[in-house]
């Protein structure tokens, strides 16, 4: 998880020749031409609607009740079967479609309240200062540094058996304080801009002031706490499913994957059972990791792709 | 001196959060698990009054003392090392057996750290020095991409492709159990070819986080004054990529490694647990699955502890290594 956040460290120096670099009717751009016109965007777009299509309507996708255990185990792939069957005799690519459901609500539920929470906390840490700003930044640091996966497996191991709310509550409260430590820092450094003094000398309200003229300034900040923690949370849930520590008896990936491991699926010829749900996690946190990437490219500019850099290669 | 001292402090209330929190879990869960696994450490054989007593405390399972004398009594075991008995690996107290796991996760995940470190930094770097180049359009999204990627699924691939497919790696385990440990020639390599496959998969995970970092840094670095006066010195191109952007542009991912050096402890859990390797991140899950609370509680505190030394040490080193942090402000 650490590894994730690590891309987006250095937003600080966007150098003036950097922008200048870019040609100017690129910086005019509204957010949404923006994203239209940045491939990692469009691409990790066009991954999560797929999935969102699987999610809203397996029924109408899937050609059989996924948890059926009707057929012959451990069947090859054919027409009938894309997948295969599982060892039980259920369809693999029902399942795997009823699966994404659970993936897509751990991600999206765990994304927004853990944002939530980060904007709280680490937006009124800045704002309010003092006592307040202390007690909450140890707070964030405390869980930050506290090592996340393990904390969550003993936290899932006394919550034996954890439905899937549990679970993103779970991972709500190992998952949040890595946005609020980045926006904490940027409210801390907007808190003295003219725009928020001359609201203050207005005699706006403080909530007025953080809701309606802070926040919209730090949109990229929020949209990127979202998807972090919407990455993290899909791929710790499937991580936890796997070992057994979801309800087994539930739908998704990660429990997917959990019990193609306790029939060795590997070993015994069925490998796409095994691998499949695993490709589904992979996509769905590829497509969060290039819209996030995409995101930080915007705001960033620096970032950016360049074609040529040296002199020698233009050819004007 | 402020600095640290700060640091030292911040140090010490992680600590103590952590150690509260591994004391109150058990209590706060309805009807209190660790109950059911007292009764079960019976028909293990005969607890001894003082290992009953550890254990009892640790999970809230005593009403002659109040509350908060098993607080205290828990931080004192705690600060003695004291963690009850195993219920796995019975009688055998957790110490014994977290040290028996430790040497496997240090040998593994240790090596597989400073490799990725190393590696990773210098991908970063030259692939945002040739900024545009081939190396810098393959590798960046190629990383982007495989950070989403669950990385066990890369333990489950790995072994399907080497072990069931080629049949050329042992896919299971830390060593050969037909043979008998000890420091001779076929047990070392048997070792180092159990090793192969979760080293692998280890790296390829984890290289990416170094060098996006390392990339995203330099590509800020260049573009600084200091960088161009030494392209207008004519000085040499490699050692202005070396000396002048990578030694500036290394700060993060340093600080990154020195973490990294404390998250080994914690190993790479479900790498272990796909390849069975005997680590103390399988033994965790095994812990976890055998209901044996002391032990799991045990190793999630040598996890947080050693993340904890880690960070602090990082920041020690900082303060040396970088002259910015050391202003009275």
């Amino acid at each position: 998880m650490a590894v994730i956040g690590a891309a987006r460290e250095p937003a600080v120096g966007a150098e003036p020749e950097a922008v200048g670099a870019v040609p100017a009717r690129r910086r005019r751009r509204g957010l949404a031409p923006s994203l239209l016109h940045n491939r990692k965007a469009v691409i990790g777009a066009s991954l999560f609607l797929i999935f969102t299509v699987m999610a809203a309507i397996p029924g109408v996708i899937a050609p059989y009740n996924p948890s059926a255990e009707i057929f012959d185990p451990g069947l090859p792939p054919s027409m009938a079967h894309l997948l295969g069957t599982t060892s039980y005799g259920q369809d693999v690519f029902s399942q795997l479609v009823w699966g994404a459901r659970a993936s897509l609500i751990v991600a999206l539920a765990v994304g927004a309240l853990a944002t939530l929470l980060a904007v709280m906390v680490g937006v009124s840490a800045a704002f309010l200062g003092g006592v307040w700003d202390g007690t909450l930044s140890i707070l964030i640091d405390v869980l930050l540094v506290v090592p996340a996966f393990p904390l969550v497996v003993v936290i899932a191991a006394y919550t034996n058996g954890a439905n899937l709310w549990m679970l993103i509550v779970v991972l709500v409260v190992t998952g949040w304080s890595f946005g609020a430590r980045q926006l904490r820092s940027q409210m801390l450094s907007l808190k003295r801009r003219e725009f928020l003094e001359a609201a203050k000398a207005r005699g706006e309200r403080r909530l007025y002031i953080v809701v309606f003229e802070a926040l919209p300034t730090m949109t990229s900040l929020i949209v990127a706490s979202f998807l972090t923690a919407a990455l993290y949370a899909v791929l710790a849930a499937a991580g936890l499913q796997f070992v057994g520590l979801g309800n087994p008896s539930s739908l998704s990936w990660g429990t997917m994957l959990y019990w193609a491991q306790n029939s060795e699926a590997l070993n015994t010829g069925m490998p796409l059972w095994a691998l499949m749900p695993g490709v589904c996690v992979a996509l769905l946190g590829a497509a969060l990791a290039l819209l996030n990437y995409a995101f930080d490219e915007i705001s960033n500019p620096a970032l950016r792709p360049v074609r040529k850099r040296s002199g020698k290669v233009r050819r004007g | 001196m402020r600095f640290v001292a700060r640091r030292i402090g911040f140090f010490l209330i992680t600590l103590w959060a952590a150690l509260t929190f591994n004391f109150f879990l058990p209590r706060l869960m309805p009807g209190n698990p660790a109950l059911a696994m007292l009764s079960r450490f019976e028909s293990r054989g005969h607890l001894g009054p003082q290992s009953l007593h550890t254990l009892e405390i640790m999970f809230g399972l005593t009403h002659q003392q109040s509350l908060w004398q098993q607080y205290w009594a828990y931080l004192g075991n705690c600060a003695t090392g004291n963690f009850g008995i195993s219920y796995t690996f019975f009688p055998d107290s957790v110490g014994r057996e977290i040290a028996q796991a430790l040497p496997w996760t240090i040998g593994l995940v240790g090596v597989t750290t400073v490799v990725t470190f190393i590696f990773g930094t210098i991908i970063g770097l030259v692939s945002a020095w040739f900024r545009g180049g081939k190396m810098d359009s393959i590798f960046p999204p190629l990383f982007v991409i495989l950070s989403g990627f669950p990385y066990f699924w890369f333990a489950l691939l790995a072994i399907l492709l080497f072990g069931v497919t080629l049949n050329w790696l042992p896919i299971s385990g830390g060593y050969d159990t037909t043979l008998v440990p000890g420091f001779n020639g076929t047990f070392i390599a048997s070792v180092l070819q159990h090793s192969i496959l979760p080293a692998i998969t280890i790296v390829l995970t984890s290289l990416g986080g170094w060098a996006l970092t390392m990339r995203n840094n330099t590509i800020t670095v260049v573009a600084e004054d200091y960088v161009r006066m030494a392209r207008a010195k004519g000085i040499r191109q490699w050692k202005i990529m070396w000396h002048y952007a990578g030694r500036n542009a290394i700060m993060p991912n340093l600080t990154g490694f020195g973490i990294a050096l404390g998250f080994v402890v914690s190993g790479a859990v479900l790498v272990e647990y796909v390849f069975n390797y005997p680590g103390l991140g399988w033994m965790l899950l095994d812990a976890v699955s055998n209901e044996d609370y002391p032990l799991m509680q045990a190793l999630f505190l040598l996890i947080t502890v050693a993340v904890l030394v880690a960070v602090l040490a990082v920041d020690i080193l900082t303060v040396f290594l970088d002259p910015r942090t050391r202003d009275g402000s």
